[in-house]
């Protein structure tokens, strides 16, 4: 199978070698501004379930407000936004009955991103990027959930693979530059999406580089199936991502200790979008776009990343802050590693030849 | 995060251990448990290799009685769930394709697989190998080829040679790939075999240099294949060939690593014999002499079942007499073996005609005395002392049938010690620790549990011919109730001591409450440590009597003391009142931005976990220092850390798998203080409803006021509010616990719901003022600042020192509803259920301050009675210890 050169990957890395690029922010705190009903959610479609809260499934039935909030990111300064796609796998459709749209959201999604990148790079002429964002689905291949037998499994490899694969082809038909495999909180799943990625950009004949992002769930600097920040980045180094890092779970200040270590041990390029603080008592995020930014701006003293975005509680004020702040930036530099054998348990484990 | 170093091994190279114990074909244990279906134990295999310094654990399921593909990853996904385990990267060993690739779909970090060979020809190997890119995996390389292994030198750099250039063709990473160029037997009297161990050698060198960036592995055990059954002498082969190998370039291998001598520390005669075989010298001798070989398997003949010397100590003991392997599993508190090893002790003791009780009697309670021994010197800490406590309860828990099969002859422990949870009170995690520490020292306790009436305490301490009763509480109306049982004690006249121990009890109410109502020994227990102690002396024959008469003269002295002096001087509730505090209520806070009642039926535990205040965890175990600091305390820090780990490695589970809700719900109500009582503004209630608070009735220094919690409410309307938090679900997983007879896991899940709970309340107060009330939005406070409460506002609980009165929490429950809302219920004694819970009430007037009511007089007990709408001597009750 022949996959053809992807421009926008060459693009990208070349912006990334000047300056530090954008990422966008949070859609969830965009789209709760706008009070939607039930009705809203479900525009005419004829489905079984309250579809309230079903954010993705808007791509269908609200592309208006999505859109919007791409081209807010893009104005704000964003070089890339990534689709409203976080739950699109059948898997995690299937808590609102929606597991048929699957397809459909996810070529809109991207359609929807697209168009909105090409009318921003319209406007000043720079180049604009849209990544596909593949949640973890709301299943682990590492953990049972029945405490008496630690041998169980919801979900098997395979299974998981061709529910991500399903979301890849869609992303890919949609016409995403990238594929973003984001929130990890279990290393075995995100691999089993990284094959699945890797095997749909195969069978599209286009290039898709992967982009793969960590999340930490406890103080511990681990994510939900144990691994430390580098064991995941071993665990994953095979698909070759495109860039590397974290998101979610923390805010700017927290998250620093970890992409230092990332800095370090990684050899490609580091994106990395914190959430705006930890969240208060319900759940809501306050930290002020200044706020945001000028912690960032304590990543890029450090030389600690590639691109920088928001995840959760952030919105189009935050990533213009952040883009300020990171305007004059120089990104890191690349490091070259030593051909040394790395391996990976919960723990890097390294082996010189 | 720095990557785990390769250790030094022999010769001092860089050298990976690789654990090859959970492997079928080379462990015949490991084999057996698989067959058996027994993962649990194949598990705990897996852990001892890395605790024994694998660095990397192969496993292989190839059996033929085996389902291979159901064994592997049944195994991988349980050793998955085991962090001590699964921080080591796998290596998934079979020689069948399709179970390394069922591995590879299980294996989270990234592995080895081994191995892949050109055995069916270049294309076969080019896919497997690309699968193993695919999957993300370094991989063993066996030097296999379409006709057969290689054996000599020439053969092995050859085939290497050619699968690298195969595998860097399609891109594969040179560093991933691990050659193994088979380690054959030598010294098998076969000429031919005599240079295989130089072959393998030479042939690593050589691959190296034409190789750059792989790795070389190989199986040890070949090599001594024609010695199996001599431990010794393959012992030292295996060290002897690493000793050469290694400067050639292996930097891995398949061995056990707590099986391997020191170079320099084999006996000369048996190093030289296998440094000959090994190295193929003097294999050409003349007539009349003997080979190489032939001198190796002389001198074997002589180490022929000696059992090994220098075993590692993790190891070692495993192969002590039953005694002491009991005893080293009681002191390191590991309960893998126990139940077989009671087993052994039982059976050991029967064949002579002994009775099972003297398995209890002699080898457990050794072992725990010398427990005993550690923790009273200060050598083990109360986290360790439980976990040894629960191997005892396991050892006692499996000879338990065979004693009650002759019942006939019971145990004579050093005592009989009946405890329990006074009526009204639910707070065992103080009473469960003694009872284990006491246990720890040879007693039996008797653990009648929680909310005890003083009936079923006195019948069960006759039924059992008990020795002494012991009774805990937490909240201040149990020591009333512990007056009760001791009065009761009294009217059955018995004459057994009564032990009195719990957060609120301390000496002097023992002194002036309990001792005068009972005629029988009274001691105050201040902590766990001290329970052996006390216990010791009250049950002793020579000492009894002595302790006896020092307590009672002590505490008569503290009566004596008390009614002496007048104590500080106590003003009169009206001057009292006079000097109350006068905040300036200019700076009284807003309304409520959400007036009205807020439930929060499931608080994030994640969250909730992140802002504990671990400083009373550490001291619930009697951990003294503060957090983190306490980790690294000289004294207590080892102990500190690893209770800390289990207690994180707990929270982890907890959070996951949602054992625990954390409820609650709060309230914000206009208001206006009216003399000592805040009247609440509410519809409904006729009259209107008060809370009636205590003041200070203590002389203070000039400038100090006599506090009252209603001085920080406004005369001329204000705002009070209430809350409750519980966290719920802890019963079945407690269950679960006391059906393994695991006191550690079953105190360790009550601290931290403990800790759950208060942290409810803090990030609750934080919510309060940021948002519902919303007096402070901009508060921006870390986790340290919160625990040192440098905000705004308090919130004081019915039964503290600032609210002493525990009666006060109906009230606050029916406005907040906190049965509906939270799941809240009181005893009768007003302790809250569940278990870990705080209520209490909301000041927000920044000059709002915590302060101690302590003593007050008989006019302000008589004026709150009249208050409270009660008689005199139920509100006694209510303030006993706020009372002369």
């Amino acid at each position: 199978m022949t996959v053809h050169a992807n421009s926008a990957e060459a693009d990208f890395r070349k912006a990334a070698a000047s300056r530090v690029l954008v990422f966008d922010g949070g859609y969830g705190t965009s789209i709760q501004k706008f009070k939607l009903e039930e009705a809203d959610y479900r525009g005419s479609l004829d489905l079984p379930m309250d579809q309230k809260g079903n954010n993705d499934l808007l791509c269908l039935t609200r592309p208006d407000i999505i859109k919007g909030i791409h081209t807010a990111y893009f104005d704000a300064g964003a070089d890339m936004v990534e689709t409203n796609t976080f739950s699109s796998t059948k898997i995690a459709m299937a808590d609102y009955g929606c597991e048929h749209l699957v397809w459909d959201i996810n070529v809109a999604a991207a359609k929807i991103a697209r168009e909105a990148a090409e009318e921003a790079q319209a406007k000043d002429g720079r180049r604009r990027f849209v990544a596909g964002s593949i949640g973890p689905t709301n299943k682990t291949l590492s953990l049972s959930p029945d405490v008496n037998d630690p041998g169980f499994r919801e979900v098997d490899y395979d299974g998981l693979k061709a529910e991500y694969r399903e979301q890849c082809d869609a992303l890919i038909a949609g016409g995403v530059d990238f594929l973003l495999i984001e929130t990890c909180f279990d290393t075995l799943n995100a691999k089993a999406a990284g094959m699945a990625a890797r095997e749909a950009e195969a069978a599209s004949g286009r290039e898709v580089p992967l982009m793969a992002s960590f999340t930490i769930t406890d103080m511990s600097g681990r994510n939900l199936s144990g691994h430390t920040i580098t064991a995941f980045w071993y665990a994953l180094r095979h698909l070759k991502p495109l860039t590397i890092g974290a998101n979610c779970a923390f805010g700017a200040d927290l998250m620093r200790p970890y992409l230092t270590e990332l800095a370090k041990t990684s050899d490609t390029l580091i994106l990395a979008y914190p959430n705006a603080g930890l969240p208060n008592e319900l759940g809501q995020y306050d930290e002020l776009p200044a706020k945001t930014a000028q912690l960032i701006g304590e990543w890029i003293d450090g030389g600690l990343v590639n691109a920088v975005g928001g995840c959760c509680g952030t919105t189009p004020e935050h990533i213009a802050a952040i883009a300020k702040a990171v305007a004059e930036a120089k990104p890191r530099v690349v490091p070259v590693l030593e051909p040394v054998t790395r391996l990976a348990g919960l723990e890097p484990f390294t082996m010189a030849a | 995060m720095t990557d785990t170093t390769t250790s030094t091994r022999p010769a001092g190279s860089m050298f990976v251990n690789i654990g090859e114990r959970t492997n079928v074909t080379g462990s015949a244990a490991f084999k057996k448990l698989i067959l058996a279906g027994d993962y649990a134990k194949a598990v705990e295999v897996a852990r001892q290799q890395v605790e024994n310094g694998a660095q990397v654990i192969d496993v292989n399921m190839d059996e033929g009685l085996l389902d291979a593909v159901v064994a592997m990853t049944t195994f991988l996904k349980l050793i998955a769930a085991e962090p001590d385990i699964a921080r080591v990267p796998v290596m998934i060993d079979s020689s069948k394709w399709h179970v390394i690739e069922e591995g590879l779909k299980c294996v989270s970090g990234k592995p080895i697989v081994n191995s892949i060979s050109m055995k069916e020809g270049e294309e076969q190997f080019l896919e497997h190998a690309r699968k193993c890119m695919a999957y993300g995996a370094a991989v063993v390389v066996m030097a296999f080829d379409e006709t057969g292994q290689a054996d000599t030198r020439d053969r092995k750099v050859e085939i290497c040679e050619r699968a690298y250039k195969l595998l860097t063709g399609i891109g594969f990473p040179p560093e991933d790939i691990i050659f193994d160029p088979n380690v054959f037997a030598v010294a098998t009297g076969i000429e031919e075999h005599n240079n295989y161990g130089v072959d393998f050698i030479e042939a690593v060198k050589e691959i190296r240099l034409r190789c750059p960036h792989v790795h070389f592995s190989g199986g040890l055990s070949n090599l001594s294949f024609s010695f199996r059954g001599n431990e010794p002498v393959r012992r030292a082969m295996h060290s002897v060939f690493l000793y050469h190998a290694i400067p050639a370039g292996l930097d891995m291998a398949i061995v056990n690593a707590g099986q391997l001598d020191i170079y320099d520390q084999i006996d000369p005669v048996l190093r030289e014999a296998c440094e000959d075989v090994i190295l193929n010298r003097n294999q050409d001798v003349p007539e009349g002499e003997l080979t190489a070989t032939e001198k190796l398997i002389e001198i074997a003949e002589s180490y022929k079942g000696k059992s090994a010397e220098t075993e590692k100590a993790a190891e070692e003991w495993r192969g002590w007499d039953v005694v002491r392997r009991i005893e080293h599993a009681l002191v390191k508190g590991i309960d893998t073996y126990v139940v077989d090893d009671t087993e052994e002790a039982r059976a050991e003791i029967s064949a002579r005609g002994g009775k099972p009780i003297e398995v209890i009697e002699g080898p457990l309670m050794d072992g725990m005395n010398t427990v005993g021994d550690l923790f009273g010197s200060g050598k083990m800490f109360l986290p360790q002392v439980v976990k040894s406590a629960r191997v005892m309860k396991k050892a006692v828990a499996y000879l338990f049938p065979f004693i009650e099969a002759e019942k006939d002859q019971g145990a004579k422990a050093k005592g009989r010690i009946i405890m329990a949870t006074v009526k009204g009170d639910v707070h065992d995690i103080g009473k469960n620790i003694v009872g284990v520490v006491l246990q720890c020292n040879g007693y039996e306790v008797i653990d009648l549990g929680v909310m005890v009436p003083w009936s079923t305490i006195l019948q069960a301490a006759n039924e059992n011919e008990a020795d002494i009763i012991g009774l805990s509480g937490l909240i201040t109306p149990s020591l009333d109730e512990m007056v009760t049982v001791a009065e009761e004690m009294q009217r059955a006249d018995m004459k057994i001591p009564l032990l009195i121990g719990g957060a609120t009890t301390s000496k002097v109410h023992t002194a002036l409450r309990i001792d005068v109502a009972y005629e029988g020994p009274v001691v105050h227990v201040l902590d766990a440590s001290r329970a052996v102690g006390v216990a010791s002396q009250l049950l002793s024959d020579t000492q009894a009597e002595g302790f006896v008469t020092t307590t009672a003269d002590e505490y008569e002295h503290i009566r004596d003391v008390r009614a002496g002096k007048e104590g500080s001087i106590l003003l009169n509730l009206t001057d009292a009142r006079d000097n109350a505090f006068k905040p300036d209520m200019r700076d009284k806070a807003p309304p409520p931005a959400q007036p009205g009642v807020h439930v929060f039926e499931e608080w994030d535990l994640a969250d909730l976990r992140a802002t504990f205040d671990w400083t009373p965890f550490f001291r619930a175990w009697e951990l003294a220092g503060v957090f983190p600091a306490i980790l690294d305390d000289e004294v207590v820090g080892e102990s500190a850390r690893s209770l800390y780990a289990d207690a994180q490695a707990m929270l982890d589970q907890i959070v996951a798998e949602k054992w625990l809700t954390a409820k609650a719900v709060c309230g914000f109500w206009p208001c206006a203080r009216v003399g000592d009582d805040v009247v609440l503004h509410i519809e409904g209630p006729q009259p209107p409803l008060h809370l009636p608070f205590l003041r200070q009735q203590i002389r203070k220094s000039r400038d100090r006021a006599n506090f009252s919690l209603a001085d920080f409410i406004d005369h001329d309307g204000d705002w009070i509010g209430g809350f409750a938090v519980g966290i719920h679900g802890i019963e079945p997983h407690l269950e679960r616990f006391r059906a393994n007879h695991d006191d550690y896991n079953d105190i360790l899940l009550k601290a931290l719901a403990d800790r759950f709970a208060e942290a409810m309340a803090e990030r609750l107060h934080q919510h309060v003022r940021t948002e519902l009330w919303g007096y402070a939005p901009g508060e921006q406070l870390s986790n340290e600042a919160l625990i040192k409460e440098q905000y705004r506002g308090i919130r004081p609980a019915p039964g503290y020192p600032a609210c002493p009165d525990h009666s006060l929490k109906p009230i606050l429950f029916d406005l907040l509803k906190a049965e509906e809302n939270a799941g809240l219920v009181l005893t009768e004694s007003y302790a809250m259920l569940p278990t870990a819970a705080v209520s209490g009430f909301y000041f927000a007037h920044p000059e709002s301050q915590y302060f101690g009511v302590a003593r007050i007089g008989q006019d302000q007990l008589e004026d709150y009675a009249t208050r409270r709408g009660v008689d005199l001597k139920t509100a006694e009750r209510w303030l006993r210890p706020n009372l002369d």
